[in-house]
């Protein structure tokens, strides 16, 4: 337990910095600026025009597509990280097994590509 | 006392990470809940890494927050759905879902209490996870035995992901009719005899019309 | 590298040879734009065959062979060829009946059948699991690719919605099947089957503590889910009315074998000692699934609706002989499997023959007079129902024969209760596959329907001419299903 807290002290004080910091930039200006709000100070202001519509937008499908394909490659290398430090003392067995895995990878790649299903229109 | 450290940090991890996740069920805005379900999934990481398995910590980060989450924010917003309106039928479900959820709590209690571990069960476990700071480190200890022991379920995790990527394309992958597209290569194929016409153009006319004919 | 490439040679050719040629026919149909996907349909039923053969070849030259491997997480028994072979042929049916169907209404694509493929290859995962892990990625690789194919017409309303509803609900069901592994693991310290069946042994009086059969039951509610037994059946009406009905077909015959097998095999081998606690959830999920199956079919006017109902009602009738716990019980639920998939791939080549003017029409008044339009397709659908009915001497009557006898034969009074609501369903139940033959053969005849494509015809046939000829030659089915539930016990 004492390593385990050891090697993620420098991460434990970074976090705290970040945490302090950031809280005193926030609480900071509503001790400190000046407020005198009045409704044409706090409406929403876009080229001098009252504000259309929500300035939540709808996204694309094909965003949809995209991540999609990008978790399936993320969830890819992540099979690579225990791989890659086992790495020195692995067998050819494993490191066969991981080349079939990337094979079967790469041919759903060659699929999205000839689909077109990398491609934005 | 650095037992004490790691168990604050464990009630630490852990009531932020209840906290977070039930606002991700309170949040008004779907987008608020998504980015408390970011802050959960960071303290679930967190009590992996309390718990010696850090490669599973270093998951739920990459994986987790890094592509999952960010593909609830697309389809949340993706969707025009009014939530407001969604949300307006909460409260008149509310007392049944409040009595499935009383039954559920009454169970898990009586069930825990009653929580009996198999003797021997300890010595039955077939790789113990090593112990943080020794020579092997959990992240190579998985690797010792993904690739080999556990080959078979390796490569069907394999297809299993080649199954996803088949089924995302063929369910969402429509072309606008009418692009067009640079085809690399056929530009690069393209010869001089392809590429350029030669037209006599007579004095007194235009050439304009025919070379359109051929675009 | 020696190691991998035995493989090759090993007893996993089938597995591997299902993965590998899915994988080159993907190859295949993108660069050769295949978009109509004729060729690749043709090569995966081709495929199919050759897989049949691998295993047939296995269980001819060593029977009662018993393959394991990756340390017991694959097993190959008798048991599992059995089942393969039934879902081979489930499959190949499946995709025999899609040709014409997508010739007519449009949106094949060439991923159609390598979809089928994969699954196919989940199920035999799922068929051979002997470990919790296999069971899961086989359960998964299956259903990803199953709910994909019900979405497959995704321009179609309720295709889409058919496969959002088969994939929510089945996430659900992944999500309890895996909290019940873990908690299975959590009590006894393994993921193997066999494991499992000793720490549950070795279990004080032999009385399993609470956590354990908690993860038991959710593991049973799990797979209850696939084989859409009734308090987890919701799902089926909808998906199977909703889905293209060569998809429909696919997901009654094929999946739903696959998902019994996985049952069969982890009750019999990982939880065999503590069967009075299991026995309790089959009788129950067996009882629903058979008296609702029989009264809410009697409403229906779609007749893929009516099917899932039917469906629901002859899992109900399968799990009986599962609830006898004895070895002649598992050999009648894999002739009452067996049996079913003929019946269910023949009637599903009827609702295919239903196409006027290149459209299909799905409601059980538009069979009327089917008698004097077309006499041999309304005999032979007429013999389907009639032996989905159980009526004796078609292959049908035969299944129930072969489930409720062991059942009796436990003389256990819970076992007897349960035949004789067995025999009260399959009674009720009767009227809605009778009314289906007297509209065919006496109602006012409606306009007749457009001729048979030849592989349909050629299913129809070849489903008909076993569910009629049975009980003339049972003896290889009941040999089979008797060596493969010997290989379990």
């Amino acid at each position: 337990m004492d390593e385990l807290l050891g090697n993620y002290l420098a991460v434990v004080i970074f976090i705290g910095v970040a945490l302090a910091i950031a809280m005193v930039l926030t609480i900071a200006p509503f001790l400190v600026a000046m407020r005198n709000p009045d409704p044409e100070k706090v409406s929403a202001y876009e080229c001098g025009f009252n504000a259309f519509d929500d300035a939540r937008m709808q996204f694309d499908v094909r965003f949809y597509l995209v991540s999609i394909l990008f978790i399936i490659f993320d969830l890819e290398v992540a099979f690579l990280f225990p791989w890659a430090a086992a790495f020195p003392k692995m067998s050819d067995y494993g490191f066969w097994a991981m080349i079939v895995f990337l094979g079967v990878l790469t041919i759903g790649f060659i699929y999205e590509w000839k689909k077109g299903a990398l491609e934005w229109d | 006392m650095t037992l004490a450290l790691s168990e604050l940090f464990f009630w630490l991890f852990s009531l932020i990470l209840i906290a977070s996740a039930v606002m991700v069920i309170w949040a008004k805005n779907p987008v608020h809940s998504v980015l408390f379900l970011i802050l959960a999934f960071f303290n679930a990481a967190g009590l992996f890494v309390l718990a010696g398995a850090e490669f599973l910590a270093m998951l739920l980060i990459i994986v987790y927050v890094g592509a999952v989450a960010v593909l609830f924010l697309f389809v949340v917003m993706m969707l025009d759905v009014d939530f407001a309106e969604l949300k307006a039928g909460f409260m008149k479900n509310a007392p049944l879902g409040l009595l499935v959820g009383v039954i559920l709590v009454a169970e898990l209690i009586g069930f825990v209490s009653s929580w009996v571990i198999t003797p021997g069960m300890v010595s039955r476990i077939a790789s113990p996870s090593p112990v943080t700071g020794g020579a092997v480190n959990n992240t190579q200890a998985l690797g010792a035995v993904l690739y080999t022991k556990y080959v078979y379920f390796f490569e069907a995790s394999g297809i299993i992901l080649l199954i996803a990527m088949i089924g995302a394309i063929v369910l969402t992958l429509r072309h606008k009719p009418g692009v067009r597209r640079q085809d690399i290569g056929a530009q690069v194929a393209r010869t001089p005899a392809t590429a350029v016409e030669m037209v006599k153009v007579k004095s007194g006319e235009s050439s304009v019309p025919a070379a359109k004919e051929k675009v | 590298m020696l190691t991998l490439l035995d493989l090759l040679h090993g007893p996993l050719k089938p597995e591997i040879l299902l993965v590998v040629s899915a994988m080159f026919l993907l190859m295949y149909g993108v660069f050769h734009h295949d978009p109509r996907g004729g060729n690749v349909s043709w090569l995966s039923v081709g495929v199919l065959a050759l897989v049949a053969f691998l295993i047939a070849y296995r269980a001819w030259n060593h029977p009662g062979a018993f393959d394991s491997s990756f340390e017991g997480a694959w097993v190959n028994d008798g048991f599992a060829r059995f089942m393969k072979m039934l879902v081979l042929i489930g499959a190949a049916g499946a995709l025999l009946l899609s040709f014409a169907y997508f010739r007519d209404v449009g949106g094949m694509r060439f991923e159609y059948p390598i979809l089928v493929l994969l699954s196919t290859a989940g199920m035999f995962m799922m068929i051979s699991a002997g470990d919790l892990i296999a069971l899961y990625l086989g359960l998964e690789m299956q259903s990803l690719a199953l709910y994909v194919l019900a979405a497959i017409r995704r321009n179609d309303v309720r295709s889409s919605e058919a496969g959002l509803k088969y994939f929510v609900l089945g996430a659900l069901s992944s999500g309890m099947l895996l909290y019940g592994a873990s908690l299975l693991y959590g009590f006894t310290g393994s993921t193997h089957f066999r494991d499992i069946a000793q720490a549950a042994h070795g279990m004080a009086g032999n009385v399993p503590n609470v956590g354990f059969l908690f993860g038991l039951v959710f593991l049973l509610a799990g797979l209850a889910f696939k084989i859409s037994a009734v308090p987890f059946h919701m799902w089926v009406p909808d998906v199977y009315q909703g889905a293209p009905t060569p998809v429909t077909a696919f997901f009654a015959a094929a999946p739903k074998i696959a998902a019994f097998a996985l049952l069969i095999r982890v009750l019999e081998t990982s939880v065999p000692g503590i069967s009075s606690q299991w026995q309790q959830i089959i009788v129950f999920m067996s009882i629903a699934s058979m008296i609702l199956g029989s009264v809410a079919a009697i409403g229906q006017h779609n007749i893929k609706r009516l099917m899932a109902y039917s469906s629901i009602g002859h899992g109900g009738f399968a799990l009986v002989g599962l609830a006898a716990g004895t070895e002649d019980g598992v050999q009648g639920v894999l002739v009452y499997l067996a049996i079913y998939l003929a019946m269910t791939l023949g009637t599903f080549a009827c609702i295919l023959a239903m196409r006027r003017k290149g459209q299909y029409v799905e409601e059980i008044h538009q069979l009327a007079g089917l008698s004097r339009t077309n006499l041999p397709l309304a005999s032979l659908l007429a013999a389907l129902m009639f032996s989905l009915a159980g009526i004796p001497p078609l292959a049908g009557f035969w299944a129930k024969f072969f489930v409720i006898i062991p059942a009796i034969r436990t003389g256990q009074t819970g076992m007897y209760i349960l035949a004789v609501i067995a025999v009260l369903a399959s009674v009720v139940g009767a009227y809605y596959y009778l009314r289906i033959i007297k509209i065919m053969f006496f109602d006012e005849p409606a306009e007749a329907f457009q001729p048979m494509p030849r592989p349909v015809r050629f299913v129809l046939g070849l489903a008909a001419a076993f569910v009629i000829l049975f009980s003339l030659y049972p003896a290889p089915l009941l040999d089979a299903a008797a060596r493969a539930a010997h290989s379990l016990f």
